[in-house]
């Protein structure tokens, strides 16, 4: 009787791992390898208002790329915008801040007056609204 | 000439003075008339669609009250971003 109970909370106890391996993998989604390698290369990069954008004109494949993640992007900020009662703009630009902050050294990103930087180890050059 | 014409006026009676500035006065009316009319201001709607910018609407205290939801957003769908 105590044997089983105790088989059983072992298996609870693997079945709960599993499970939490499978709710977490969404959440823990990584970039696609094409996106990453368009990033680091610098053929595309971080915009103030949210959004990627092309830092040199872009083949097929990154124009493709770079669009279905804007209209993803556009999406997820339209639904936070909601729920937070702002404007989709708002929003973006909100992200846009923060997104340019987390670039890697190496990466595009634009600056207010629309010239690409590569992010170095100092900080980037973001509008002034940005916190 | 112009010492004859201002010494003719002088020399003649109030009445045709008074009659002399009384035209006078209704000329300049109508000049000012015309003159006021032709610099009239002309207003017509413009050819160009009139744009607002709508970055006027984010100032820092948005940026402020979102930035948390922003930074959960990234860090949750960090696929897209």
């Amino acid at each position: 009787m105590f044997d089983y109970a105790k088989k059983n909370k072992a298996l609870a106890v693997i079945g709960g791992l599993i499970l939490t391996a499978v709710v977490a993998a969404p959440v823990m989604a990584q970039r696609d390898p094409a996106y990453e390698a368009a990033r680091s290369s610098g053929k595309i990069g971080e915009k103030p208002d949210g959004y990627l954008g092309y830092v040199t004109p872009p083949s097929p494949a990154i124009k493709a790329l770079v669009e279905d993640l804007n209209i993803k992007r556009k999406a997820a900020y339209t639904r936070k915008a909601q729920e937070t009662n702002s404007t989709v703009e708002q929003f973006a630009f909100t992200s846009g801040c923060n997104l340019i902050m987390r670039t890697a050294p190496g990466e595009k990103y634009q600056t207010p007056t629309g010239t690409w930087n590569t992010r170095d180890a100092s900080d980037p050059v973001r509008d002034s609204r940005c916190l | 000439m112009m010492l004859y014409q201002t010494s003719q006026l002088t020399d003649r009676s109030d009445g045709a003075i008074r009659r002399n500035m009384r035209s006078l006065t209704t000329s300049g009316l109508i000049l000012g008339a015309l003159i006021g009319l032709s610099a009239c201001v002309q207003v017509s709607a413009p050819d160009k669609p009139i744009v607002i910018n709508l970055n006027i609407n984010i100032k820092q205290e948005v940026v402020y009250r979102l930035d948390g939801d922003a930074k959960d957003l990234i860090n949750k769908e960090a696929d897209i971003f």
